[in-house]
This record gives structure tokens, sequence and C-alpha cells, in this order.
């Protein structure tokens, strides 16, 4: 609570912590805020490119689910950006700061490239597809235990040991890549198995990207069981609170810690084999995109609502496949849509200001 | 989407809006037309030449009802992919294409946003669709499998004949035949140097700024070496690589650590302008790439070897409008204009160079004078063909210098013949190639 003077102490500005607010009225505080930020975007549109904003927002509309195609390839980039924010969760609830997911996807799209290589064409697809996707969750668990070993054991700090852990993994892949590469000397793999498809997602309802929106969702719902309605998940949420109240109700606090990393890991993990394996069939130091962290604001946008984070992972996929769209059809590269959904996001998030406090505006009397 | 902080994101961005507005302006200006037409006529002749080849003649196409797909690796700021840029324009002008019949994409990475942008460019109804960068080849194949109406050529690539689809194509401007005359233009340079004793004959040594190590740089630095040799057979040369096609830092870097290891000429096969920036500084010649570096280093640069690929775009298009098939494997070099030099920087050449460099530019395109003649150069001390004879399991085996053995013959080793990409792959006896295996 705090007072801001303003006009020499004659109108005051009183921000007062809402103690609850109706569910509609927080909806419309947000939807107010959407069309503010779409009033913005097109006059910033208007004032840097001169171009008609209605029509670039149908540009980018057009470029996310202009055709089936399209529509697979926002899907497919959707589910893989909300089951590594799902991944991010568990950890996130348990005030665990996990900003290492970029590393435990790449540690699993490693996996899952190896396995291609090494055994994608003599296994039968399913055996391979099974190993594939337990080996990657595995690999990204090992990338998620180290950091939290430390931290239980030793007090760590999580954010600074996840982070470096990233590039400890950027530069096994490099190591990898000398190893793959294909042609030699040309720094890349390549597409693996490309002639025979071996370890590739085969296709499910129509689509090769079909059995990826199957793992997620089955992974969602999973996770969104295990934190509501299992005991680790009630107890991870006490250590997230307050340790010292977990260890009072007789929780043991580094088991908690450590447990629950290696399934963030794991589940960030196979997002590598869904990255890999069921799209680009090829594994680069890129292969991550940032994409660790972008799910990182999906977590916390969303309040770790698994509904919220669909939504949310949607929104910002839908603004990176419309860029390529506006970048072709109006020669604006895609900075243009990064400044579109960076004021979508200063938005969206600032209005939960909103939604968390009362500002009343009343004039003061001469005291 | 990156993970910047929004203020960072939004401001970088902006900056990044205006400069794409301004790039995309001025590369709409009005291409060169005399060339334009010139080139058309010499595709259409060879397209005509070209009837025997394996694929079947497909459908004729209108030329109002054709569409063009491009997918660039990076954009008009980036000068590997701005000369791909002023290639399509110079073929939509010399087809008298409308902007709305050209779909360009551009910042497509090296991975499967490839095959999403070549088979959505596919499904909006392009008849051609081409990729300008190495990693695409893959992307581009699988494309081509699932849409077998639709042409996909493939810069720098070299899978296409191998892959047996009648719509996958590679490629590659003949770029060694210009470097080598780039090179000329180096020795003449190091001849100047030795003359006015600024060093020693045994001091010639040529510093070389890599991308990667494999056989499209090895082939660009050889003919560039075997170049200056020829005027200056003193010269050796020291070659470092970057592991990146664009890094203006590193590029700088690289030719500053070059220059402290007594490299006394610098030249590049990378896509910045980091490494003449640096010669710059340190006031030493150099050789650029790409594009005219002049305007970066106007008192130490000597000239660019550049591809023009406007003949190439304006020979496939036309061939789809015709129905004529396109070859497999594509390479052109000086003859038909598809790859040059710069303008000579006249404050910086040695005396004599652009006399020099019309005889050395006319003997390449008379066939007279062969880029990788085996008699020029030796690896391991012994010729090209002993050495492979003598290590012939090595060549079955393939990788990397899988199309080694096989290019050569009469003398000379047929760069870009067979294949359209490089082949060239071997460090001959002269140079020392650092390879950091990262």
């Amino acid at each position: 609570m705090s007072k801001q003077n303003k006009t020499s102490g004659r109108t005051v500005i009183h921000m007062e912590k809402r103690n609850s607010i109706s569910r509609s009225k927080a909806w419309a505080i947000r939807l107010t805020a959407v069309l503010l930020s779409l009033i913005v975007c097109a006059i910033v549109i208007v004032a840097i490119t001169k171009q008609n904003p209605l029509q670039v927002y149908a540009g980018i509309i057009q470029g996310a689910v202009g055709s089936k195609r399209r529509i697979w390839v926002t899907v497919r980039e959707t589910v893989v950006l909300l089951v590594i924010a799902v991944g991010l969760v568990p950890a996130f609830r348990m005030r665990f700061w996990n900003i290492g997911a970029e590393g435990q996807i790449l540690m699993g799209g490693a996996a899952s490239a190896a396995l291609m290589i090494y055994l994608g064409n003599t296994l039968p697809l399913p055996v391979a597809l099974l190993l594939i996707i337990v080996v990657s969750a595995i690999a990204g668990m090992l990338w998620g235990i180290i950091p939290a070993f430390f931290k239980a054991y030793f007090n760590t700090n999580e954010t600074l040991f996840t982070l470096m852990m990233n590039y400890v993994a950027t530069q096994i892949i490099n190591f990898l890549i000398c190893i793959w590469e294909n042609p030699k000397g040309s720094n890349t793999v390549g597409v693996i198995n490309s002639k025979t498809k071996g370890g590739w997602f085969p296709r499910v309802f129509g689509s090769e990207y079909g059995l990826s929106v199957l793992i997620v969702l089955v992974v969602t719902i999973l996770i969104t069981l295990y934190m509501n309605y299992s005991k680790h998940g009630y107890e991870l949420a006490v250590v997230g609170e307050s340790t010292d109240t977990a260890r009072y109700a007789g929780i043991n606090v580094k088991n908690v810690i450590i447990r629950t990393m290696c399934l963030s890991g794991a589940v960030c993990g196979l997002a590598g084999a869904l990255i890999v394996s069921g799209a680009s069939h090829t594994i680069s130091t890129s292969t991550a995109g940032g994409r660790g962290f972008t799910a990182i604001i999906v977590a916390w946008m969303s309040k770790f609502n698994p509904a919220a984070m669909l939504i949310v992972s949607l929104f910002l996929v839908f603004m990176q496949q419309g860029s390529i769209q506006i970048a072709t059809q109006f020669g604006l590269n895609e900075n243009a849509s990064d400044i579109i959904t960076g004021i979508l996001l200063f938005f969206l998030i600032g209005c939960e200001f909103f939604v968390n406090y009362k500002l009343s505006v009343y004039r003061e009397k001469e005291a | 989407m990156k993970k910047k902080l929004i203020g960072l994101v939004l401001s970088l961005t902006m900056v990044g809006g205006l400069l794409a507005g301004c790039g995309s302006s001025a590369s709409s200006s009005a291409p060169a037309e005399e060339a334009a037409v010139e080139a058309e006529t010499e595709a259409e002749a060879e397209a005509e030449a070209e009837t025997e080849a394996e694929a079947p003649a497909a459908e004729a196409v209108d030329a109002s009802q054709i569409k063009v797909g491009v997918i660039y690796v990076g954009d008009e700021n980036e000068g590997y992919t701005e000369s791909h840029m002023k290639g399509i324009q110079e073929m939509k002008t010399a087809l008298g294409l409308t902007d709305e019949q050209i779909i360009e994409k551009t910042n497509i990475p090296e991975d499967e946003s490839c095959f999403d942008a070549a088979a959505d460019l596919a499904e909006q109804g392009c008849q051609i669709v081409f990729a300008n960068s190495f990693g695409h080849e893959d992307y581009m194949i699988r494309a081509a499998e699932e849409y077998p109406d639709v042409q996909f050529c493939h810069a720098t690539g070299y899978q296409a004949a191998t892959t047996g689809l009648a719509n996958m194509h590679n490629y590659f401007t003949a770029i060694y035949e210009a470097r080598y005359v780039s090179g000329v233009v180096a020795g003449l340079k190091l001849n100047e140097m030795i003359e006015a004793g600024q060093i020693t004959a045994e001091q010639a040594k040529i510093g070389y700024v890599g991308a990667y190590p494999y056989a499209e740089v090895i082939s660009g630095f050889t003919s560039f070496f075997l170049g200056a040799r020829s005027v200056c057979p003193s010269a050796t040369m020291e070659v470092q690589y970057t592991n990146s096609w664009f890094d203006i830092a590193k590029e700088g870097e690289t030719a500053k650590k070059l220059i402290a290891d007594n490299c006394v000429l610098i030249s590049q096969h990378a896509d910045s302008t980091g490494a003449p920036a640096a010669c710059e500084e340190e006031g030493v010649p150099c050789v650029g790439y790409n594009i005219d570096m002049i305007p970066t280093a106007p008192n130490t640069a000597l000239t660019s070897p550049t591809n023009n690929w406007g003949p190439y775009y304006t020979y496939a298009v036309q061939s789809v409008i015709d129905g004529t098939p396109i070859d497999t494997d594509w390479s052109q070099g000086l003859a038909d204009g598809s790859c040059l030099i710069t303008a000579l920087n006249e404050a910086t050449i040695a005396e004599g160079t652009a006399e020099k460099v019309a005889e050395v530019e006319e003997a390449i395109k008379s066939g007279s004078l062969h880029v990788f003649d085996t008699s020029t150069f030796t690896v391991g001390g012994s010729s090209l063909e002993d050495y492979i004879a003598a290590h012939a399991d090595e060549f079955a085996e393939g990788g990397a210098y899988q199309f080694m053995d096989t290019h050569v013959a009469d003398g000379y080793f047929h760069e870009s013949e067979p294949t359209s990409a490089p082949a060239f792959a071997m460090i001959i006896d002269g140079i020392t190639s650092v390879t950091q295996e990262n």
C-alpha cells in the first residue's frame, strides 16, 4: 500500500490490494488489455511501417492458420512449447528456479538423435520410439538432477546452476555434431535417416505431428493430476511455500527437491525427443531455439494453469508463425512481429497489476 | 520468440524494423536491364542445349501464371542472401514477372522451418522453389518427395543427382574461377611488395579467413591460392576457420590473428565485412567476398570475387515456363557472367593488374587455362593423380573426399562439372590449414 502525490498534494492516487476479484471482472480487465494492446500495436505499425494494421493482422492470422499445413505447424510448435511449460511447473511450484529447460531439451534431443543414428534403422519402429521417448526423458532427467542434488545438499543457487548447465549442454551438442556431422566439415548433422525414416514419429491422425499432440496431451494430464491430486504434488507445494514448514511437517525436503527436478527435467528431455524425432529429424545447438526460456513466460503468465498455458503457448506460436507470413507479404522481417508480441505481452502482464490492485483517485482535503 | 527482456526486444526490434524498411526499399530499385536481357537469351540457348537431360519435360506454363518461391537463410542485410535477392530481381525483370508472382521467405533457418517453408510455398501454387543455404538441402529433398510436380532448386547442395528425384536440382556458380582471378590480383600485389622491399620473397604469406573446413571453402581457398601462386611463385598461405558464415567480430579477430602470424595479405570466405575492416585498421591489403569492400577498406581492399545468380534464376524459371527440364547440376562461371570480380581498387592494386586480369579471364573463358591444373600443385609431395592412386582405399570410402577421384581427368580437376557443388577438398602443399574441430 502506498500513496502517491500528484499535482501539489491535492489529487491522490491510492493503490489498494484487492482481497478478491470476481472472475468476470478479472477477465474483463484482461480483455480490455488485449484490445488496448491491439490499438497500440496498430499505431506502432502505422508509424513505423506505413502499412494498414488490419491487413497486417490478417496476414498474421493467414500465416498461422491459413492452410491445413500451417495449422498443423502451429499445432506442432504449440504442443512443444506447452509440454516444456508443463515440465517447468513442478519445479516452479517448489520455488526452484529451473532456468535450465534449454539444456534439458538439448540433452533429450541429443539422446533421441543418438538412438536414431545408431539404432533407428535396426530396431522395429515401436521399440525404437519407446526407447527414444524413455531415453530422452532420462537424459533430460540427468540434466535436472545435477543442480537439484547440489541445491539439496549444498544449497547452491539453482538459477545460476541450471543456467550454466545450458552452456555445458550446448558444448556437448557441438562435440556430438563433430562426430555426427554429415557431410564432414559442414558443422551440421543433416536430416537423420532421411531415406529409411528410422526413428521418425509415424503419422497419427493423418499428420506426422499427431503423435506429438497425443504425447503432450497425456503428459499434460498426468502432470496436472500429479500436481493437484497426489501426495508428492502437495509436498512439493509445501516445500515451495516454506522449507521450514515442510521440515516441521516431516517432509524430507532434500528428497522432494531431487524428485521434483527429476520429473521436471524428464518432461523437458521428452520435449527434446518431440523436436528431434517428431519434427526436425536433426540436431543442432539451436534445436531448443530459446523455447526453454519462452516456456518460463508461458508457465508464469498462466499461473501454472494447464488450460491457460495452452492458450498462452498458442498465442505466442500464433504470432511467431504469423510473422513468417507478414515478412513475405509486407517485407517486414520477423522483428515486426516481435514488436507486436512484445506490446501484447506488456499489456497482458501489466494488466495483472489491475487484477491484483485497485486504484482509487480522490482529492485530499487540506489538513 | 526470444527470451530477452521485453524492453530490450522492443527497442531492438524497432531499430531492426526501421533498418528492414530502408533495406527493402533500396533493393527494389531497378536492376541492370541490359544484363538481364542478355542473360535471358543465353539462358534460352542453354535450355535448348540441355534437352537431353533425363527428367521428363513438364508441361509449359504461361509466364503470367508462373509463381516462384524463394527461401533465404538471411535477408537483405546479409551479403550472400542479398546477392541472391538481386539475382531474383534480375530474373523478374528479364522475364517480365510481377511482384505478386514471387514469394520470398527470409531468415529461414536450416531446420524443419525450411521444410515448412518449402511445403507452404508449394501449397501456395509455386511451380518452382529455390533455397539458398547449404543446410536447407535435406529439407528441400523432403519437400521434393512430397510435391513431385514442383521443381525444387537448391544452391550449394550436392545431393540432387543421388536422390534420383526428377524435380530436385542443385546449382552453384563456378565461383572458383573468380577466386582464381582475385588470387592473381593478390599475387601481383605480393610481387609489388617484394619489389618495393617491404617483404622478402619468402615472407609472401597470405592469410585466409575461412568459414567451415569443408569442400566449398577448401575449393575456394585453393583456387585463390593457385591464382596468387601463378604470378608469385614463392607465395604460401595459412587458413583459419571461424566456424560461422557470418560473424563480424570473429572474422575481424581471425584476420588480426593471421596478421600477427606474419601474413601480409588477407582474403576470406565468410560473409561479413569483419576481415576487410580489420585489414584497414592494420594497413594490410585484402581480397573480400560477395560485395565490393572498397567502402569498408578504401586503402587496403583490392577486389572481391562475387556471384551473380541472375543467369541461373532466369534460366531455371524460363525452363519451367517452356516446360523444359532443369539441369540436375548447374554450374556456370566467368563465361556467362555468373561469377566475376568486383571493381579493382585503383588506389591499392599493383601496376598492370587490369591487363593481367583481362588476360587470365580470357584464358579461363576459352578453356585454355584450367584453375585446378594438376601440374601446378602437389598434395603430400606427389601429384594429385599419384596421391589418389596411392590412397585409393580412402577415396573409395567416400566421405569428404567422395568426389575427389572421379573429377580428375586430362591433367586437371574438373571442379563443379559432374556435380555443381564445389568438390575439391584436399589441402595442397603450400597451404597450412588449422582445423579446429570446434
